[in-house]
């Protein structure tokens, strides 16, 4: 069992902020969660934050609104009752396929950007009635704040590098017990 | 961070900090309404009222109660539904081509532009679920199997894809507006103080935090998005324009449909987003980030659209002489010279001539100008559709068919009705929303802010 202290380093200004970032983490130390009222761009790959796989979430729905579509498509109006609208026919999908090509594309779409928006929501639990995740509310308006979960050791060498790197506060939010895994 | 050209003009005046754009951002939300909120308010529900009464007459005595008659059958109802929809498409085009084209200025504008969309789309599903005579059978235009209907709908028909490209747009545009939205409404829940609009902020936020993760997947989704919702934008004028395109009906039957349905809805639109902005910078005092620069960008779109109409109103002409086939030269005879032409000279005038006059620098950074032609393009972009729709069908193939047409009251109840509900919404959007996208205007503060341009430059010369 191991106890680990939370710190909260609440910063006015996201330069020193990604400065400080850099710091604690060349100094060995795990950010736990950044929080910025606005996204900090090039703030990933210094927290070390990986690239999101939803854009490949979003390929995958598209190929399936694209599938789905042209099954329906195709059961109505070529497999379960064939017409032959204004000299038009449909005897089979190919020769038809201009017609089937909007809803195809309108299809792909809807499926792709709802099937993304909802695994966005649900990947950072954003749903009705959730808790506020930030742990400080000034965060969204003008404040930074770096979050760290440390043992005792460490939390002395992060104290130093906040205040050294600009922290206008170190606040120490009481401590949090980790069950080891096993 | 990101430095940008000293040549480039600043997008936020003043010197602002984070802070500032929070309190100006909220500002309208915490404080009370003023009195012209009010009298906009009364006017425009009272316009709403209107519609719902001859809304109800409508579905209470059928669509008979409308001006169309048997050679007429399209009419006020689609020329409506088609403004509408082109005036929705300046949100998702300032939201999702400007986002990949990474101009800055849109975020000044974006939010509120996204809102209109959605409803200018909601104006427009009035019309078109009313035009088919009875609406509670518009179920039968989704797919359901044959016990619901008599067939399956037709998939070759350019009238059901509108019905998929629609639908696919306002839920799109409704989504894309409310992911954009959560960061925002955090904010507001926490700087709110009355415990009942924190809870309700708090419901809408649906808990962000701001947290390093969930930025990065907002902007990814967010660019996602706009790569989805860029052809779709494209798509569903074009499939509106097919509408009439793919019809034998002369005048109608044009392959240049497309193209110049897509410019005269962005045309239409920037000229509604610019009517509304005008005003919300005035009401709620945003003349530092909706700047004189905002609106200049807006008119050059403007002068592009616009010029793209009218060389499509004049290809129209030509290809009708063009192509020898004396059906079509009649249809634009008969626009421009028949018992209707003043609609057509009043399209031309509004749409052709009036955005030229934006070459001159002095008249697109005027305000007072900027307003009066923005009201005068959307004046001509729906006299275009009328013009498309309404003189068109008086004189189709058969002489024995002709006819004239007249609105009746219910036929203007409902379109003043729909303009009612458009600026009631938009009035209680702009007092419970936050009108301009927070979020992302602070990611460009240290970028695009004047003074700290001014700083940045100051830097560079020491």
């Amino acid at each position: 069992m191991a106890t680990k202290q939370i710190i909260h380093g609440i910063f006015g200004d996201e330069v020193p902020l990604l400065d400080s970032c850099a710091k604690l983490r060349a100094a060995g130390i795990r950010i736990k969660d950044v929080f910025t009222p606005f996204p900090v761009h090039g703030i990933d790959p210094i927290v070390g934050v990986p690239r999101t796989r939803l854009a490949i979430c979003a390929f995958i729905y598209g190929i399936t609104g694209l599938s789905l579509s042209t099954l329906m498509m195709w059961y109505m109006m070529i497999h379960d009752w064939p017409n032959d609208i204004g000299g038009k026919p449909n005897w089979n999908y190919y020769s038809a396929i201009p017609a089937f090509i909007p809803i195809t594309f309108e299809a792909t779409v809807f499926c792709a950007a709802h099937g993304l928006a909802l695994t966005y929501l649900l990947r950072c639990w954003l749903v009705p009635g959730a808790k506020a995740k930030n742990p400080d509310p000034r965060t969204t308006d003008d404040k930074f704040m770096i979050y760290l979960e440390l043992n005792d050791e460490q939390s002395k060498k992060a104290d130093e590098i906040l205040r050294a790197t600009g922290a206008e506060e170190v606040n120490y939010k009481g401590t949090i017990t980790i069950e080891p895994k096993y | 961070m990101h430095a940008e050209s000293q040549i480039r003009i600043p997008l936020i005046l003043g010197n602002k900090t984070y802070r500032n754009i929070t309190d100006d951002i909220i500002a309208p939300i915490e404080g009370k309404a003023n009195r012209l909120w009010y009298i906009l308010f009364t006017i425009s529900s009272l316009g709403f009222l209107w519609g719902i009464g001859c809304l109800s007459y409508t579905i209470g005595v059928g669509i008979g109660a409308w001006g169309s008659n048997n050679g007429v059958d399209w009419a006020w109802d689609i020329t409506n539904f088609v403004w509408w929809i082109g005036i929705g498409h300046a949100g998702t085009l300032i939201s999702a081509v400007l986002l990949l084209f990474r101009q800055k200025w849109r975020m000044a504008i974006n939010r509120s532009a996204e809102a209109m969309t959605i409803f200018a789309v909601l104006c427009a599903a009035i019309f078109v679920t009313l035009h088919t005579g009875r609406p509670w059978l518009d179920y039968m235009l989704f797919p359901l199997p044959n016990q619901f209907g008599s067939l399956w709908p037709n998939f070759n028909s350019p009238l059901l894809w509108d019905v998929f490209a629609v639908s696919t747009y306002a839920t799109v545009s409704i989504v894309f507006w409310y992911i954009g939205l959560i960061p925002d409404f955090a904010m507001i829940r926490d700087r709110v103080v009355k415990p009942k609009m924190k809870k309700t902020y708090a419901l809408l936020s649906f808990g962000w935090g701001g947290s390093v993760r969930h930025w990065s997947r907002f902007e990814e989704v967010s660019l996602v998005l706009a790569g989805l919702a860029t052809p779709l934008v494209f798509s569903v004028h074009s499939i509106v324009s097919m509408d009439f395109a793919t019809s034998i009906v002369p005048g109608w039957h044009t392959t240049i449909f497309p193209p110049y349905f897509v410019s005269g809805a962005v045309f239409s639109g920037f000229a509604m987003v610019l009517t509304l902005m005008i005003i919300v910078r005035k009401v709620y005092r945003l003349e530092a980030y909706l700047t004189i620069k905002h609106i200049e960008y807006m008119n050059i779109v403007i002068i592009v659209t616009g010029s793209i109409v009218g060389v499509a109103y004049l290809t129209e002409l030509f290809v009708a002489w063009y192509s020898g086939v004396e059906w079509e030269q009649y249809a634009f005879l008969n626009r421009a010279t028949g018992p209707m032409a003043w609609a057509y000279w009043i399209m031309m005038t509004c749409n052709v001539i009036s955005p030229q006059l934006f070459w001159f620098k002095k008249l697109r950074t005027s305000i007072a100008f900027t307003f009066v032609l923005s009201i005068v393009v959307n004046i001509g972009m729906w006299f275009e559709r009328f013009v498309i729709i309404v003189p068109t069908l008086c004189r189709t193939y058969l002489p024995s068919t002709w006819n004239s047409y007249s609105p009746s009251f219910v036929d203007v109840g409902i379109f003043v009705g729909t303009i009612g509900m458009f600026f009631t919404l938009f009035l209680l959007y702009s007092r419970t929303f936050p009108v301009i996208a927070q979020a992302e205007l602070k990611s460009i503060l240290k970028a695009s802010g004047e003074e700290q341009k001014k700083l940045a430059a100051d830097h560079a010369h020491h």
